[in-house]
């Protein structure tokens, strides 16, 4: 984990405290506004940090260890900084039979991250491997940041990764 | 995104009507296309009567279990003596499925109608859509026709002018499969982590937030507007087998296939036709060698199971397997059934919640001795050993995921032993495991 | 649930009849069949996740976990005789040893391990986890407080989450990721020391979480354990003192359903350092032109009784309230027949430290184990007052009392001081005669605790040098004295207790036994913190 240069700075303030106050109307208990908060810390900071854990568990009267058992639990949080665009390949058994770990392959070399989880070195893309992503009838699929794309192949990866810069 | 397929004329048309119809998202265009007729009727009558109707059509989940769902909202309590829920369960996460993105990216009305038609039927005052945090599309659709869906008097404190009160809410995952498990999926709504809970209680007596709830799939409740428009009888009349597998199942048809998509199928139509018919068959110069029909966690059907397979809940247990999902992944003869059998193993695997120790510790120890076999290291003992560890997983956890790994791996060592055989025999040269 | 009539049922063919909505598991120790199990413990939420304890129900499709499944009428469930269920066990520990280390020789929790008996019991005798997989590694982490995690022998049975969570109310550790890598976390910003935390080393079945004060210092085999009562604070919290002689190596809670349920605190499991110190008085001392000289306890008891028949006026007793009622009562009869100031002082904490999951039970903020007692028996709390009356009394007796903070000569200007302690401060060298005693790991006696209820404690290990109970050497003395008989033993002190003090009618030690019994209702107030 990077070392914070600066203090941590809180992510429910204002507009966004409103938020998730609005958010919280939904449910009978503040805990089950976890999931959505963790959302909206990930929306606003790109991922989620220790401190982020500590202030959401004292807005919603729970633990930062409690917090911390959720966020590692769900796959999509991040837990430290990553690419400016977060690539998500699904490679599981219906996608795998039309070649997914191809598209891999091929998003690895072509974003210059070489290998799954790392970073590219201008800090542009991150590609993971990810299981089922629900749309097997149009393989491969892939998300980009919120980006859902279809019918991704190794050849049609260069063109789509022009449209992120 | 990618659009659905002109139906195919053999296709039942139902749930699939307005998909590739962007006009029919919207609340105006789903009224002019017949909407929201269903809920009025149903306001127009007491639960019971709605539960008894969707009992009398035979609608069952449509998620997996297939259990009756008019039986389902009739667990609830019959003494309303606090609040109740409905949960749809759009978490859509069943390799091999990829319908409910469907109904919601094109009718999420009619989803909406459904919902409400079910809490007024359960009388749940809150509607939670668990919607899987990767369907980043389907949830902007939603909550774009949920706004719409207030703004109109369709939810809120007077739905559609009637005494009754619904309010109805996107709740987004983070990325766990195992969410779709219906109890993992209400403590996942509570902001716990998504673990199954033991049962006894059930959910209808004590659900989410302990209260009354109940759970049911996107496709099921999707359908149940049909029932209420068209009539129990008109739903019941659409079997082509079993009369206790009635209305039309929406097919996710993936793999090795010309045609992939989603196809709209009577109950009971035949596996071959619609791989063969509807789907296009295999592609050039590929021979079918195995399908799994239910989403991955079922039993492998080869090719002669599979051609003489029909498509309800009773012809799928009939040759072995279930219908589960319906997410039909198809293998030519291209397939490496070793390989994709490890992939299999390898979702369970990172998808378990950790509480139990059978699926813990065996859905990992099932891809490692799959991977040892793959990398020419395996022994024929091994298969034993994999259908032992498979015996140990079923029928002894608190959810079936442990099951779900167990099933298509275990089928396929039995089927397609040869395959196993020749990897260990060192007649198949060993394959380097992607990471 | 109260209305429901019993349930009868059968366990391996032993029938049993218990109230309803009993679980199968808790059934069947009343059938005394031990259902193997992991994640389930009486004092925590049902979990049913180790999947450890499936039985077979006659008539059933599936195995059921007996944890969390209730009875039936007339079911007639399998647990060592049911192959299924057998097979199922193993499968489980098979499936737990495919990533647990063979740290037996290296592991604390050997001898004691709950992993170790299974697999001895039942399971099988190879592992058919290739050993070309590599085990699962992650570095040993330092919780705080007192406790070691041990990742790699974790197996997540999760009681240690279920304890901070739902008993101790402060929910300080979690499972973090998923699946097999999944193991307990901690926040980094936080430690486990909350001061009830050191019962997660109890509950955690393997040597995953273990104490650090005990880390390698013994072996579970080596040790003898011997029911007594923490004394370290007046909850009177039952416990085991471990001892590997001539040591009490640590203590352990020992359950008692209406004191400490399954736990004890922190605080108490330090007690042992103080059974075992060094420092001790090793003979009967006697002054002789003002130096303090050995000799026996014959010499020792006639010196004293000459000290107590020259006293005439007043006398002061001073005592700790770390004293067993046996001891406590014989002072008082040994001084019966002078006036006496009799007191004791006790430490007080600033406030007490309940263990919310458990009603009625805390860190108490008096530390000691028998205030109650000393109250009862006469004993005031003026213990300054007390002190100031030293230098004019006749006759002094100090029984454990180390004398903090009195006057350097307040004890030379007394006339007679007979001292009791197990070791000698610099205060009582002025004394006529010392007589050493055995502290609570040393003896057998009883405490009452804060609530009025008389507990027993016994003898973990011989006292050192000629250190004897305080009880004895107050009825040799009376002996001495020609005003009683000797005692056979503290159980007969006991009686003699119970026949002149009306709040202990009816109680012996065969009443009291190892759960302890309350004081008459209608003499117990709440007799003080």
């Amino acid at each position: 984990m990077m070392h914070e240069a600066t203090a941590y700075e809180p992510v429910f303030t204002g507009e966004r405290r409103a938020e998730l106050d609005r958010v919280l109307q939904r449910y009978p208990t503040k805990q089950a506004g976890l999931l959505p908060a963790l959302w909206m810390i990930q929306e606003q900071r790109g991922w989620i940090s220790e401190e982020a854990m500590v202030e959401v568990a004292e807005v919603l009267g729970l633990t930062p260890a409690y917090v911390e058992g959720v966020v590692t639990f769900y796959t999509m949080y991040h837990r430290h900084p990553v690419g400016k665009h977060f690539i998500q390949v699904c490679t599981t058994t219906p996608c795998n039979l039309c070649g997914a770990e191809g598209v891999v392959e091929a998003l690895l070399e072509r974003t210059g991250c070489r290998e799954l989880g790392a970073t590219s070195p201008d800090g542009r893309f991150t590609v993971v491997e990810v299981e089922c992503l629900g749309a097997c009838g149009f393989a491969t699929p892939l998300l980009i940041n919120d980006d859902f794309i279809e019918n991704v192949t190794p050849e049609t990866v260069p063109e789509l990764l022009k449209g992120y810069q | 995104m990618g659009y659905p397929h002109k139906p195919h004329p053999n296709e039942t048309v139902v749930l699939s009507e307005h998909f590739g119809d962007a006009e029919a998202r919207s609340y105006d265009g789903w009224v002019q296309r017949g909407g929201y007729e269903a809920l009025k009727k149903a306001l127009a009558m007491e639960p019971p009567a709605v539960i008894d109707e969707v009992k009398a059509a035979g609608l069952r989940g449509r998620g997996g279990a297939g259990f009756p769902a008019g039986v389902k909202w009739d667990f609830m309590p019959k003494k309303k003596t606090q609040p109740h829920y409905l949960c749809c369960n759009a978490d859509e996460s069943e390799p091999g499925t990829f319908k409910d993105r469907e109904i919601m990216r094109w009718t999420p009305h009619g989803l909406i109608e459904g919902c409400l038609i079910a809490a007024h039927a359960i009388r749940a005052e809150t509607v939670y859509i668990y919607i899987r945090g990767e369907f980043t599309e389907a949830i902007a659709i939603m909550e774009r026709a949920l706004a719409e869906a207030y703004d109109r008097g369709a939810l809120g404190k007077r739905v559609m002018g009637s005494e009754v009160a619904i309010d109805m809410y996107v709740h987004r995952g983070a990325g766990a499969y195992i969410c779709g498990e219906e109890t993992a999926l209400m403590n996942s709504i509570e902001g716990k982590r998504g673990n199954p809970r033991i049962r006894p209680p059930f959910p209808a007596a004590v659900g989410v937030f302990s209260k009354p709830t109940t759970i049911n799939n996107v496709e099921t409740l999707a359908s149940v507007p049909h029932i209420l428009n068209r009539g129990a009888a008109w739903y019941k009349s659409l079997c082509l087998s079993n009369p206790k597998s009635t209305g039309t199942k929406l097919m996710s048809v993936c793999g090795h296939i010309a045609k992939p998509g989603n196809y709209e199928v009577t109950m009971g139509f035949p596996m071959k036709d619609l791989i063969y018919d509807l789907c296009g068959g295999m592609q050039p110069g590929r021979t079918l060698k195995a399908v799994i029909p239910g989403g991955s966690s079922v039993p492998v059907l080869n090719r002669e199971e599979a051609e003489g397979c029909v498509l309800d809940y009773e012809g799928c247990v009939e040759k072995g397997t279930m219908l589960g999902s319906g997410g039909m992944i198809v293998f030519d003869d291209s397939a490496d059934m070793v390989y994709q059998m490890m992939r299999i193993a390898k979702f369970y695997a990172h998808e378990s919640c950790a509480q139990c120790t059978q699926c813990r510790e065996g859905t990992g120890w099932t891809v490692r001795i799959l991977q040892k076999i793959l990398a020419g290291e395996g022994a024929l003992q091994d298969l034993d050993l994999l259908l032992d560890i498979g015996e140990q997983m079923t029928g002894k956890t608190i959810c079936v995921l442990s099951d779900s790994c167990a099933a298509p791996v275990g089928s396929a060592i039995r089927k397609f032993r040869g395959e196993f055989e020749a990897y260990i025999n060192g007649a198949r040269r060993p394959v380097a495991v992607a990471v | 649930m109260a209305d429901r009539p019993p349930v009868s049922l059968t366990i391996d063919g032993v029938e049993v009849t218990v109230p309803a909505g009993t679980m199968i598991l808790e059934a069947a120790k009343l059938a005394g069949v031990l259902v193997p199990h992991y994640c389930y413990h009486p004092g925590l939420p049902i979990a049913g996740v180790c999947r450890m304890c499936l039985v077979e129900i006659e008539g059933a499709p599936k195995l059921q976990i007996g944890c969390a499944t209730p009875v039936a009428e007339g079911q007639s469930v399998l647990v060592n005789r049911s192959e299924e269920a057998k097979r199922a066990r193993q499968g489980v520990l098979e499936f737990l040893l495919i990533h647990h280390p063979l740290d037996c020789p290296i592991c604390d929790q050997a001898g004691e391990c709950e992993l170790q008996d299974y697999v001895f019991q039942e399971g099988q005798a190879r592992t058919r986890y290739s050993p070309q997989f590599p085990k699962r590694f992650n570095p040993v982490e330092d919780f705080g407080g007192d406790v070691l995690y041990v990742p790699n022998r974790c197996i997540l049975c999760t009681r240690c989450v279920r304890f901070m969570d739902h008993v101790a109310d402060e929910a300080v550790l979690n499972v973090s990721e998923r699946g097999d890598r999944a193991f307990i976390g901690i926040h980094p910003d936080r430690e486990l020391d909350h001061p009830w935390s050191g019962n997660v080393v109890d509950l955690c079945p393997v040597g995953s979480l273990i104490s650090k004060d005990f880390l390698h210092k013994a072996r579970a085999w080596e040790l003898d354990k011997t029911p007594s009562i923490c004394t370290g604070c007046s909850q009177g919290c039952n416990v085991n003192l471990e001892s590997r002689s001539p040591s009490v190596v640590r203590v352990k809670p020992r359950s008692n359903l209406d004191v400490n349920r399954y736990f004890m605190c922190d605080h108490g499991r330090l007690t042992y350092r103080a059974m075992n110190r060094g420092d001790r008085i090793e003979a009967p001392l006697v002054s002789d032109q003002g130096h303090l000289m050995a000799v026996d306890w014959d010499h020792a008891l006639a010196r004293a009784a000459e000290v107590v028949k020259a006293a005439s006026g007043r006398a002061v007793a001073l005592v700790s309230p770390s004293t067993s009622n046996e001891a406590l009562y014989l002072l008082q009869q040994v001084v019966r027949s002078l006036e006496t100031t009799a007191a004791f002082r006790v430490e007080r904490a600033a406030s007490e430290i309940p263990l919310p999951g458990v009603p009625g039970l805390a860190l108490r903020e008096e530390r000691a184990p028998n205030a109650a007692g000393a109250r009862l028996l006469g004993f005031s709390e003026e213990f300054d007052a007390a002190a100031s009356e030293v230098d004019s009394a006749a006759l002094v007796i100090v029984l454990g009392d180390d004398l903090r903070g009195l006057e350097s000569d307040a004890l030379s200007l007394a006339a007679r001081v007979i001292y009791l302690g197990t070791a000698l401060p610099d205060l009582a060298r002025t004394a006529d005669v010392v007589l050493p005693v055995a502290n609570t790991a040393e003896e057998e006696g009883t405490f009452i605790n804060c609530d009025g209820r008389v507990q027993r404690y016994f003898q973990a290990k011989p006292a050192p040098g000629m250190a004897r109970p305080a009880w004895w050497v107050f009825a040799e003395l009376m002996h001495e004295l020609d005003i009683a008989e000797p005692l056979s033993g503290a159980a007969e002190a006991f009686e003699q207790l119970a026949a002149s003090v009306p709040s202990f009618e009816g109680l012996s030690y065969e009443v009291l036994g190892l759960r302890g019994a309350e004081l008459t209702a209608a003499k117990t107030a709440r007799v003080g913190r």
